[in-house]
């Protein structure tokens, strides 16, 4: 068995009362969440915090509902409840996509929303769907909250706006009627980290895209997004001919590197023939089809 | 579908005989009521961990202990240096830096002089508690000259190769074994190159090269290896708790390299989580625990973690074959000729019989009827872990099955004629058994154009070609892979089979209770096969005593007799045979006991299940429960016979026995990612009579999650560093259930006509047989693209590169 180095623990029982642990805690002190990335790192020794704060307790950061124009997620939601939700279902078919391919159902009912997020791992899937939907994140600090959008969240692989006095505490996510949306992930085996995925949603009004967006992950797209493709369909037909276009800038502006997933050429070719099938599926289920 | 004879029911329900029956061992492990090798604390045990090298080669410069030793909480920590001072008195050696191979090559307990692949023993840390000892690790600090790596194969013996075993005074890369040799033949290499030749003369013939690889896979049992070392000062006994397939050869081993006398060693195996050869070998961490017990006079517990097994203990495969076969246009197979590349590893660890360095590979030329084969296996050293005979491979006949199969069906392309036509064409008749092969196995019996029919039957092979074609013409590239493989399985016999001079035969122990209740003790180790079930059945078989009435016991040295360890799919066709004979043995010494009380002669019994009864008078006769009382009772038996039924045997197999089978794997393949769905599977098994056809289907299932597994994902693959690139469950796939389609399993059943009971081996059937069933679907789904052949495993990102027409290089890592 891997064994971990020695660690402290507390657990929060709020938000506020996390925010002061990990103050009390100091600078090598962790969040955890489902634990289901950092905890493996710990016994590999990867990551060894001094202290865990443990926030699976906390209330205020569970549950997804609707407020105004947006879904809002919390934190603490575990993916099993984001790929069950009928209030995400009704909305974005893209998550009970996505998250039908997320590891396993023992993952899945651990992994939370929030962790996924603050992990930032440059293969992550659900960084794809919330770039795709150009969802917001609402940052916690001892003074105040701040909002910030998904497309401006990462600072790079592991690294987020997230800092270490702070707590991510609910994903947002805008309402769109007519909107239609999906996701596909090649992966190497049932479980694994995406080769490469894709997930777009398609608002077709009029018989063109009237609004739409792009996400990719694992295959290096900055932000996991393509802006230049999903401007490039805005007003056009949704015929293949211009949903294949869009998918080619999406992959022209990915930067996959080779490991053992697979070589950056295929990684590429994937970030086409992904963002195409996704787009395809979502204008047709836009249209209604 | 089971073709196995009606027998009575036992009055728990059990079939008095053979038949499906529940596996007695999953009562305590579906409870949680396992006992492995970590579950065993000892009083005053110690814990341990080993720091391991980062590096794939590199020469140690210093190793400065003295942080890691002064942390609460450690008792010692062992380095190279203080193992060669530690005396072993012993034949083959003189200290326990290093110790023997089951090759005959030496292997670093703990590095001295140089690291030569990436996790190798670098120090040994014994502490209070396991986490203790793991943080310690973290205090030692190395000092490393790093040196250039060979990590690839084909580049191990290029003249300005490192040389990796500098120790043993060599100045290149091969591999010398015990006889001397530096490369393995079989076969007529003459007679081979001149049908080669001719063929390739001849415009009526053809002739068909291609280079396969079977790269280097890793067993990855759910357990991974481990043992408590218990060195009593003071008696001088030795008790060691292992994970072990081969608890007897293990104990001699240990007796070679500790020194020890034989007697004061007891190897205990208890529940084992899974082996496929991986818990053949003997490890240093083994060794390091027992070192440890020695130099702290208590018991020490050694158990290693998913990395350490992946990286470090026991390998698969690493076969880079070159085959050339050569047939006439109308399909007749001429000759086939294999030249393999042997990866090995640092040392030389291959765990196969002494006569066979490249294992029983030569039984390549597969289950066709053909009069020239040859091939030449080249080992050569590279900086990775050592190993190489493991992952149910029956001694490198996975290797052996995959290149034949691959080639045929590339020789099947080369003549655009239908893979099963080709092999139907060349299967061996059923009048030729036995059979002697072109490399010198006698193949013991077979039907194999009945069991092929067969499967062609369960699968629909002709429906499945016509859908095939529509689906073509669509656009949809779906693919039909046969697989007919016959393996050698059952080691020895003793002449000609042994490891470190051990002759592959099983010794068998009987004994029946006054109340006709049984034990039987075995040296065969399960690591998952349910002996306690199968050997139970097999002498229920023989005598009529009820399964639930007979404990096997197994595992520990000093209750069972001697024997080699189950490996090889042998404990059936080997101590099976035993259980068969010693029972067979009692059930005559019941005969004159019975014939005693019954006042006749023994020549005037019969048997029938459980029974002997005077012939002619069926209702005047013993049961063997009753037979069993007599023979302790004040009954007076013939001058001579001492009473008691208890017997002992020792089974020598007269040959292998060699299971075979068809396999038929249909594939869907999305050409424009390269993902593969395995859509069926169909699986025909031949192994003889089934003794517990429910527990030969399971091992069926596993073996064939395995070959998919290998088809398609495992793989430990290197860096130019020398980074192992398969050290952990993120990077070593293993199929899961999503993967595998629900199998379609069919059974021919011909006898084995030299083992007792009929039955062959079939453990490693499934891994044998299924990754080329696989890849061949695959490799016919994707052949409208020109595509001949692409190595395994066929991930998404290799099929379609294949597709692009540049399938990738495997071994080594993905550029």
């Amino acid at each position: 068995m891997q064994t971990p180095a020695p660690v402290g623990y507390a657990k929060a029982t709020s938000v506020s009362d996390a925010l002061a642990l990990l103050k009390k805690h100091g600078e090598d002190s962790r969040i955890v969440a489902g634990g289901h990335s950092l905890i493996p790192m710990m016994r590999l020794r990867i990551a060894a915090p001094e202290a865990l704060i443990d926030i699976n307790d906390v209330a205020e950061l569970k549950g997804i509902s609707i407020e105004g124009n947006e879904i809002v997620i919390g934190a603490m939601v575990r993916h099993a409840e984001v790929l069950s939700s009928p209030i995400l279902a009704e909305h974005y078919a893209i998550f009970r996509e996505a998250e039908k391919l997320i590891a396993d159902p023992i993952v899945r009912n651990r992994g939370t929303i929030g962790g996924s997020m603050c992990q930032a791992d440059p293969s992550e899937d659900l960084s794809a769907v919330g770039a795709a939907l150009k969802g917001s994140v609402v940052i916690q600090s001892a003074s105040g909250s701040r909002t910030v959008a998904l497309r401006d969240f990462h600072e790079g692989p592991y690294m987020t706006k997230v800092a270490q006095t702070e707590i991510l505490t609910q994903v947002r996510f805008p309402i769109r009627p007519g909107a239609g949306s999906a996701y596909e992930k090649v992966e190497r085996r049932v479980g694994d980290w995406p080769v490469a995925s894709a997930g777009t949603y398609v608002v077709v009004s009029n018989g063109v895209v009237a609004d739409c967006g792009i996400g990719l992950t694992a295959v290096g797209a900055e932000h996991f997004c393509a802006p230049e493709a999903e401007a490039f369909l805005i007003g056009k037909e949704p015929t293949e001919e211009n949903l294949s276009a869009a998918a080619q800038l999406a992959a022209d502006a990915c930067n996959p590197f080779s490991d053992q997933r697979g070589p950056a050429d295929y990684k590429k070719h994937l970030a086409h023939e992904l963002t195409l099938r996704a787009l395809r599926r979502s204008a047709a289920a836009s249209q209604g089809a | 579908m089971t073709a196995v004879e009606e027998v009575p029911l036992s009055p728990a329900g059990n079939p008095i005989g053979f038949g499906s029956m529940k596996r007695v061992e999953d009562a305590r492990f579906v409870r949680g009521q396992g006992n492995y090798v970590d579950d065993v604390n000892l009083p005053g045990m110690l814990h341990s961990a080993i720091l391991r090298s980062p590096h794939a080669h590199a020469r140690i410069v210093s190793i400065d202990k003295s942080a890691a030793e002064a942390l609460p909480g450690v008792v010692l920590v062992i380095t190279g240096e203080m193992l060669a001072g530690v005396p072993r008195p012993s034949l083959l050696g003189d200290n326990f830096a290093w110790m023997p191979t089951l090759s005959y090559d030496t292997q670093a307990v703990l590095a001295t002089d140089k690291v030569r692949f990436q996790g190798q023993e670098v120090a040994f840390v014994i502490a209070e508690s396991k986490y203790i000892a793991r943080d310690a690790l973290e205090l030692i600090d190395v000092e490393y000259d790093v040196l250039d790596a060979v990590m690839d194969a084909k580049k191990a013996m290029d003249p300005d190769a490192p040389v990796i075993r500098d120790d043993k005074g060599q100045t290149d890369n091969s591999i010398t074994d015990v006889h001397g040799n530096q490369s393995w033949e079989s076969g007529n290499a003459e007679a081979t190159a001149a049908a080669i030749a001719a063929a390739e003369a001849d415009p009526n013939c053809v002739v068909v090269t291609e280079q396969i690889l079977y790269p280097r896979v890793h067993p990855a049992p759910m357990e991974t290896c481990g043992s408590v070392a218990e060195l009593n000062p003071v008696t001088g006994q030795l008790t060691l708790y292992t994970t072990s397939q081969a608890p007897h050869a293990h104990r001699t081993v240990y007796a070679m390299v500790a020194g020890l006398p034989e007697q004061k060693i007891r190897v205990i195996s208890p529940d084992i989580g899974g082996g496929f050869g991986n818990k053949v070998g003997v490890y240093p961490g083994y060794v390091l625990s027992i070192v440890g017990s020695l130099l702290t006079g208590k018991p020490v517990k050694w158990m290693e973690d998913r990395s350490e097994n992946l990286m470090s203990t026991s390998f698969a495969r690493d076969y880079h074959m070159k085959a050339t076969i050569a047939a006439t246009k109308e399909g007749k197979i001429l000759a086939v000729d294999v030249d393999v590349l042997a990866d090995h590893g640092a040392f030389n660890g291959v765990a196969q019989p002494t006569n066979y360095p490249a294992g029983f590979f030569h039984i390549f030329s597969g289950s066709y009827d053909y009069p020239n084969a040859h091939c030449k296996v080249t080992p050569v050293y590279t900086n990775k872990a050592p190993g190489g005979v493991a992952y149910a491979c029956s001694f490198r006949i996975t290797e052996a099955a995959y290149v034949i199969e691959r080639v045929v069906d590339c020789l099947a392309a080369e003549l655009q004629m239908d893979p099963a036509e080709l092999r139907l064409k060349n299967l061996i008749a059923s009048d030729k058994f036995p059979y002697m092969s072109p490399t010198g196995w006698e193949y013991d019996s077979g039907e194999y154009e009945k069991t092929m029919r067969l499967a062609m039957e369960i699968a629909g092979y002709d429906e499945l070609r016509r859908e095939q074609a529509e689906k073509r013409a669509k656009g949809e590239y779906m693919g039909i892979g046969i697989s007919f493989f016959t393996e050698g399985v059952g080691a020895g016999p003793r002449k000609t089979m042994d490891i470190l001079g051990l002759g592959m035969a099983d010794g068998i122990e009987l004994r029946v209770h006054p109340t006709g209740k049984a034990v039987l003790r075995l040296s065969v180790q399960s690591q998952g096969q349910a002996h306690e079930t199968t050997f139970a059945q097999i002498v229920s078989h023989e005598l009529g005593i009820p399964p639930e009435d007979i404990d096997v016991v197994h595992g520990d040295t000093d209750q069972t007799p001697f024997g080699l360890g189950t490996y090889g799919s042998r404990s059936t066709p080997v101590s099976g045979a035993a259980a068969s004979v010693v029972a067979r043995k009692v059930r005559e010494r019941a005969k004159i006991v019975a014939a005693a009380a019954l006042e006749c002669s023994p020549d005037d019994l019969e048997w029938e299940l459980g029974r002997w009864y005077v012939k002619g008078d069926k209702e005047r006769g013993k049961t063997i429960q009753e037979i069993a009382l007599l023979s302790h009772s004040a009954l007076e038996l013939p001058e001579g016979i001492e009473g008691h039924l208890d017997a002992t045997a020792v089974y020598n197999p007269p040959n292998l026995t060699y299971p075979y089978g068809c396999y038929i794997c249909v594939v869907d393949v999305d050409v424009l990612t390269g993902q593969v769905k395995v859509r069926r599977f169909i699986a025909v098994d031949d192994c003889g009579v089934r003794i517990n056809p429910m527990i030969v289907e399971g091992q069926v299932h596993g073996g064939l999650a395995d070959g998919i597994g290998m088809a398609l994902m495992e793989l430990i693959a290197f860096d130019e560093d020398g980074n192992c690139l398969g050290g952990s469950f993120m990077d070593y796939l293993l199929p899961t259930a999503m993967e595998c389609p629900d199998y379609e399993l069919g059974e021919t059943v011909t006898p084995s006509p030299h083992h007792p009971i009929g039955a062959k081996g079939v453990g490693e059937s499934a891994t044998v047989g299924s990754p080329a069933a696989v890849v061949n679907a695959v490799i016919d789904a994707i052949s409208p693209f020109g595509v001949r052949h692409a190595d395994m495993p066929l991930t998404p990102a290799n099929v379609w590169r294949a597709v692009q027409g540049r399938p990738m290089r495997t071994d080594m890592a993905v550029e």
